[in-house]
């Protein structure tokens, strides 16, 4: 702590931040408006799939960078979970040199252009700015200048690949080709790893592409960074299922010295209320799959998906907030979000949830879904709701929904899409007997490592998390290339 | 990409592929499938591995022409390539040496029996199959079924081969005549629906293999989710093999038509390019 402390203060101290410092003064600085980002109109947006923010231009970063005071004592760098020097890349960002803003993005986060678009800023690095925390003011828009340095750097052609140390001849795998694993490999083909990925798909990236959908973030941001492992010598391999196309002993004998297990919380959670496996029931990961991954809307594909006129998306996270707007964009007449708390209480990224709210979408927050019903050929056409309302807080410090006796109530549907969480992919946990897993199926890790119980396999992202976020997965993938970059060298020695 | 090695038609519509997938052959067994994917277009299609061949790296599957995607596949030829196929799926068959078995198939099912029928007569089990069909076209693999098969009963609907009647008859008539200890019954949903309730009369534990609609095929998105015995199971991890007399074929029944307008429609327009 304290050599980073000592890191950043030398950091500051160059002579280039100091001068970009003087050049306007705190009392100036502190008076501008957070910039607003440009977005397309919501009634134009709903309808396809163009990405709902458009970026800041140019003129628009020089003046929010302008509003980072550049603090003694940065904390917006201690709400994000890979400490991004902030201020830094933000002074960067100030002088007009992008392409170095984005390096200073890269030394610790391998995905930024994704993280900028869906981090939830709010409840990390934004929630700890000084505006937030002193001024009491609207934060600088670090999320909205993360992306703006990151795809400059793209849309530049200039993509610096970073250096990677001589071949060490060590074959290393993952398991999953979500962020952890993508943060995972490049971290170790920095090290010189001859780095394999395993997919099941037949896309990489997980679910920053089969779930998130393309209004949001674009398959073209996550390709050109897939790209840019394959540059550092990154092999990735689709449809391949480890612990069924080939097993870890397989592999072990093909010459892999270490695993990382990034197989993802895939598993999607149902209700188990009556009614729920009538037609035009989802969950939210098949709808989103039908979609992202398999182009239903396109007519060109083969893979159909059902566009409902009536929908109702059960839930309040990110994974609903994507399913109703999707809806909404494939011709649903009402799109609706039914969620058992309040809008305080909703888990989804503030943006997303002002996003939907713009585009129509109706929200029916302190309701519960009981029972479905379906016509004769078995297709679902109405639903039981009750109301709640909030007790007392539970182990989340959330309060708790209570039912309303007597307030239940009937909607007309013909889609409804759940999403209320997922749990672990247990092919992996079910495939190695020796592997300790928690109650709820998460593999168990050494917290610094993220060595599992058995040597040579690591673990992170959601399958030790249960559902999270892409920083956190990220987080976990340089911990883990570290953890096993200490290992193998041990083990190589003896 | 997986190359086409070898296509052989067993009738106008039903067409068996050898594909080149030396993992997959390799790591797969009896009950196994994979989900297949023809081209940037396709759909993510589940078929069963009908057969293996370790040595030449191979796995075979059997496809019958219903809808787009397993028209393309029909369509490819030797040399051609299958742009996605990954693998094995499922649970294997629970293979044992229990007794008498009756292996019964009806149409497409008939293929994903095949390998079942191998392995309970390789280990050392009586075998009594009974393939059941609209009519002679449809019945498929049954010299092959005869080499292990004790015995092989053909039921056809207008008599062209074998008998005629439904799979039930068959089914009834060994029932009848000597003691079993299992059934496996393969087919659309109906066939296995009621050659459940056929052998739960006699007490016969059953297993059925469920053919439902696919995406993933890993427990990612429960498009395949069927209720057995109450609960809901997903057929991708879960099965594909379940207690038949435990399966609620009515709801699954329902479930497979989900898609039929837009299939229907999909078909139509595939024919008329
Ligand atoms: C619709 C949706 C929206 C979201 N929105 C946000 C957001 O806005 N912000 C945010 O921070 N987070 C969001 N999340 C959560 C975030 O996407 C996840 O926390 C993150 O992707 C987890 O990364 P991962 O690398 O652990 O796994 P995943 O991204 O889940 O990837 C795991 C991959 O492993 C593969 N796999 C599994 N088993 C095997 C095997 N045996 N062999 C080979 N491959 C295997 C899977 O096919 C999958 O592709 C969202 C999630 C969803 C579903
Ligand atoms: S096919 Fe998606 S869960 Fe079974």
């Amino acid at each position: 702590m304290e050599n980073l402390t000592t890191y950043l203060t030398q950091e500051r101290d160059q002579e280039w931040r100091t001068e970009i410092r003087a050049k306007i003064k705190l009392k100036e600085r502190t008076l501008k408006l957070r910039v607003k980002m440009n977005e397309v109109d919501p009634d134009i947006r709903n309808k396809n799939s163009v990405e709902v923010n458009s970026g800041l231009t140019v003129d628009q970063a020089l003046l929010e960078a302008q509003r980072c005071v550049d603090c003694i004592d940065p904390t917006c760098i201690t709400g994000c979970p890979v400490g991004i020097n902030i201020p830094k890349f933000i002074k960067k960002i100030e002088i007009g040199d992008f392409l170095s803003a984005a390096s200073v993005l890269k030394e610790t986060n391998t995905l930024p252009a994704v993280c900028g678009r869906v981090c939830p800023q709010e409840k990390q690095c934004e929630a700890q700015c000084y505006y937030t925390l002193k001024l009491k003011k609207e934060p600088v828009a670090i999320g909205y200048l993360e992306r703006f340095a990151a795809d400059y750097e793209q849309n530049s052609g200039k993509m610096s690949i970073p250096e990677v140390e001589k071949s060490n001849n060590l074959k290393v795998a993952a398991i999953g080709s979500g962020p952890a694993s993508l943060a995972w490999a490049a971290d170790m083909a920095k090290f010189g790893y001859d780095v394999t990925v395993f997919e099941a798909l037949h896309e990489i990236g997980g679910v920053l592409k089969y779930g998130i959908p393309e209004f949001r973030l674009p398959n073209t941001v996550v390709d050109v960074e897939i790209e840019s492992l394959r540059e550092m010598g990154v092999k990735f391999i689709t449809n391949f299922i480890v612990g069924r196309t080939a097993s870890f002993e397989d592999l072990r004998t093909q010459g892999f010295q270490a695993f990382f297990v990034a197989s993802g919380a895939g598993l999607p959670r149902f209700m188990d209320i009556p009614g729920e496996n009538y037609i035009g029931v989802f969950s939210s990961n098949e709808y989103l799959t039908r979609v992202n991954l398999m182009n239903a809307a396109n007519p060109e594909y083969d893979t159909p998906v059902m566009s409902g006129k009536n929908v109702a998306v059960i839930g309040g996270g990110n994974t609903a907030m994507d399913a109703v707007r999707t809806a909404k964009r494939l011709g649903a007449e009402t799109s609706r979000i039914i969620y058992r708390r309040s809008l305080n209480e909703m888990p989804a990224r503030v943006e997303e949830v002002k996003h939907a709210m713009e585009e129509g979408i109706e929200f029916l927050n302190l309701n519960n879904p009981l029972e479905y019903y379906a016509d004769e050929n078995g297709r679902v056409n109405r639903m039981k709701v009750q109301k709640m309302e909030l007790g007392e807080p539970d182990s989340s410090g959330r309060r708790s929904p209570v039912p309303i006796e007597g307030s239940e109530y009937f909607l007309d549907v013909d889609t409804v899409i759940v999403s209320v969480g997922v749990s672990p992919n247990p092919l992996i946990p079910a495939c190695l007997s020796d592997l300790k897993v928690s109650k709820w199926g998460t593999i168990i890790v050494d917290k610094e490592t993220m060595q599992s119980s058995i040597p040579d396999i690591f673990a992170g992202g959601d399958i030790v998390r249960g559902g999270a976020t892409v920083i956190l997965a990220m987080g976990d993938g340089r911990k883990a290339a570290a953890g096993m970059h200490q290992y193998i060298a041990e083990k190589v020695k003896k | 990409m997986n190359v086409v090695v070898e296509k052989i038609f067993f009738s106008e519509k039903v067409a068996k592929l050898v594909i080149q997938a030396p993992e997959i052959a390799r790591s797969r067994k009896a009950g196994h499938f994979v989900i297949v994917r023809v081209d940037k277009f396709g759909e993510r299609i589940p078929l069963t591995i009908a057969g293996a061949n370790i040595e030449k790296g191979t796995i075979d599957i059997i496809v019958q022409e219903v809808g787009v995607s397993s028209s393309k596949l029909c369509k490819l030829n030797a040399g051609d390539t299958i742009l996605d196929v990954v693998g094995p799926l499922g649970k294997a068959t629970h293979i044992e040496k229990v007794g008498t078995v009756i292996a019964a198939g009806g149409g497409v099912g008939i293929a994903p029996l095949f390998p079942i029928v191998e392995a309970f007569k390789k280990a050392g089990n009586r075998v009594i199959t009974v393939l059941a069909a609209r009519n002679k076209d449809l019945i498929i693999l049954e010299d092959q079924m005869r080499q292990f098969s004790d015995e092989v009963i053909v039921m056809t609907d207008d008599g062209s081969s074998g008998k005629k009647g439904l799979v039930t008859q068959g089914i009834e008539e060994v029932i009848a005549r000597e003691k079993v200890d299992l059934a496996v019954a393969i087919g659309p949903a109906v066939m296995m629906k009621f050659a459940a309730l056929t052998t739960k009369k006699y007490d016969i534990p059953t297993l059925a293999s469920l053919n439902t609609i696919m995406v993933d095929g890993t427990g990612m998105c429960g498009a395949c989710r069927v209720s057995v015995g109450g609960e809901t199971k997903f057929v991708c991890v879960d099965g594909p093999e379940f207690d038949a007399h435990k399966v609620n074929f009515d709801e699954m029944l329902f479930r497979l038509s989900a898609y039929q307008k837009q299939e229907v429609e999909a078909f139509q327009s595939f024919l008329n390019k």
